[in-house]
């Protein structure tokens, strides 16, 4: 089970991440991180305390559930729901610069259930993805504007993200046979 | 697993997967009916409220809807009047993108001498996913689960249940208290005809509430205990250091005979009063599930009071059959192999 990532790296990703919205975004007015739930809304939490750090502002930050759009959720219908978990997005995202935080991005399935979520929210100035490692594999036209790590993968091999806040370690692993 | 589901090629190359939602750790539903809170283990209850709170946040956004259920239709079928939970349903579902009707019997031919089975048969006829369900006799939507391949979902059943209600309620209070277990709740009014009351005892217990009923002896049913719910006719008993008063209405139309000599009696030795309520805890919430007679089982200084939560109990009950809705909507009653072999 090769580890791809410790923890020292990530947070070197995340501050470096930090630095790259600072710079293509000239200072953080109207500025917003949402992290998609689960592993999205500590990283947001993480990169907004980066720039608060390098800056001294307070970003605000939010947490979206997108189970409710997901595409796949009524085409099988043959069981169970998966469980469904609160949104939390206190601020209005109306004209805001939205900064969408996701730990792995794949197919990009989940990230257009999440523009569909946000949008039934407001009409943001901007959005742009944030995502820890991209493995690939796109299935819609989406990319991310600031990548922790891009990270090559067979389709067989699984990605994991793990964090200090839900899973007591900082690590990305893959397993499974290139 | 940082992989969601939703984010899994769709590519012919990766191994069979199982479809999002079946980890078999999960909490879920058992029954792809809601037909009323017994047969409902706490894990279960605990799900449908945890999901109503993911829910509720969505009746606070400017655009209140989700595209969940679309292209899913839900038949509201009935048979007794219902202004309350009839709308409760048909928002939920509206918020969900269901596709929704709501038949009143005044204007169906169940008029015109239909029977109940005839009448479903022939919704069912046009497929709908989900049928929610009012009747006058207990256990017409049991009936009803035997024989359709939608989900029913009990929307109050004759003297029965009306287990949405009592999850609203469960919802409501659990809100205000952080939890269920160890409350004493008192439930005052009529028991005897109140499918609110039935449901409400068995989710409480379920829950590990100490429920206390209190009504006219004519009015307690008999067999409480076996439900686990100590009984009172003596209001101050029950209400005495209680953290929830729940009060029901005297149900005028289902009574036969004459259980209490007046309404005006009634309320002298069991209405609440807001001199009652002060025997209760100081963070005591007053519930009442509608429709409310003031002066009879309610004082209006009590309904109107600082303790009331009961507008909040119908704005709760949206997300609470939001929730309901969702999770039976995993079910797909064509692939029900209990059903294809007609149990």
């Amino acid at each position: 089970m090769p580890q791809v990532m410790d923890a020292d790296r990530m947070s070197r990703a995340l501050t470096r991440i930090a630095h790259e919205i600072l710079e293509r975004n000239r200072g953080l007015d109207e500025l917003a991180l949402v992290g998609i739930r689960t592993r999205g809304v500590p990283l947001a939490r993480r990169i907004a305390r980066a720039l608060k750090e390098i800056n001294g502002d307070d970003v605000p930050t939010g947490a979206l559930d997108i189970t409710l759009y997901r595409d796949d959720l009524m085409r099988h219908p043959v069981g169970p729901q998966p469980l469904v978990r609160r949104t939390e997005i206190p601020f209005s995202i109306d004209d805001r610069k939205i900064m969408l935080v996701d730990d792995v991005l794949y197919t990009g399935r989940t990230i257009r259930a999440a523009l569909d979520a946000l949008i039934d929210f407001g009409r943001p100035r901007v959005i742009q993805l944030i995502a820890l490692v991209d493995r690939g594999h796109r299935e819609l036209p989406i990319k991310a504007d600031y990548v922790g790590k891009n990270l090559p993968t067979s389709l067989k091999q699984s990605v994991q993200v793990r964090l200090q806040e839900i899973d007591g370690t900082d690590e990305i692993v893959i397993e499974g046979e290139p | 697993m940082s992989t969601r589901a939703a984010d899994r090629p769709e590519s012919a190359e990766r191994a069979p997967e199982r479809t999002p939602n079946q980890d078999p750790a999960a909490p879920r539903l058992k029954s792809r009916h809601l037909l009323g809170i017994a047969g409902l283990d706490a894990e279960e209850i605990t799900l449908i409220l945890d999901t109503a709170e993911a829910m509720k946040e969505i009746g606070g956004r400017a655009i209140k809807k989700v595209p969940t259920l679309r292209g899913r239709t839900v038949v509201n079928l009935f048979f007794e009047p219902s202004t309350r939970t009839r709308t409760s349903f048909e928002i939920a579902e509206k918020r969900l993108s269901a596709d929704t009707l709501s038949i009143a019997t005044a204007t169906s031919s169940v008029t015109k001498g239909e029977t109940l089975v005839d009448t479903v048969r022939n919704l069912e006829a046009m497929s709908p996913d989900m049928i929610v369900m009012r009747h006058a006799s207990s256990g017409a939507p049991e009936l009803l689960a035997r024989i359709c391949r939608s989900a029913i979902i009990n929307a109050g059943d004759g003297m029965h249940e009306h287990p949405t209600q009592a999850l609203l309620d469960a919802f409501t209070i659990r809100a205000h208290k952080g939890r269920l277990a160890g409350l004493k709740v008192a439930i005052v009014g009529d028991l005897l005809h109140s499918r609110v009351f039935r449901s409400n005892v068995i989710l409480l217990k379920t829950m590990g509430a100490d429920v206390w009923a209190c009504g006219p002896a004519t009015l307690i049913p008999p067999g409480l205990e076996r439900l686990g719910a100590r009984s009172t006719t003596s209001v101050d008993e029950a209400v005495e250091g209680a953290d929830v008063v729940m009060l029901l209405r005297i149900q005028h139309e289902r009574m036969q005979g004459h259980y209490i000599p007046s309404l005006r009696e009634y309320f002298a030795l069991f209405g609440m009063t807001p001199e009652r309520v002060r025997r209760a805890r100081e963070d005591v919430i007053v519930m009442h599930p509608g429709p409310m007679n003031r002066g009879v089982e309610i004082d209006s200084a009590v309904a109107d009071g600082p303790f009331s939560v009961i507008l909040e109990q119908v704005s709760n009950g949206v997300a609470v059959r939001m929730a309901v809705l969702y999770l039976l909507s995993g079910w797909d009653g064509r692939n029900d192999e209990a059903l294809v072999e007609g149990r």
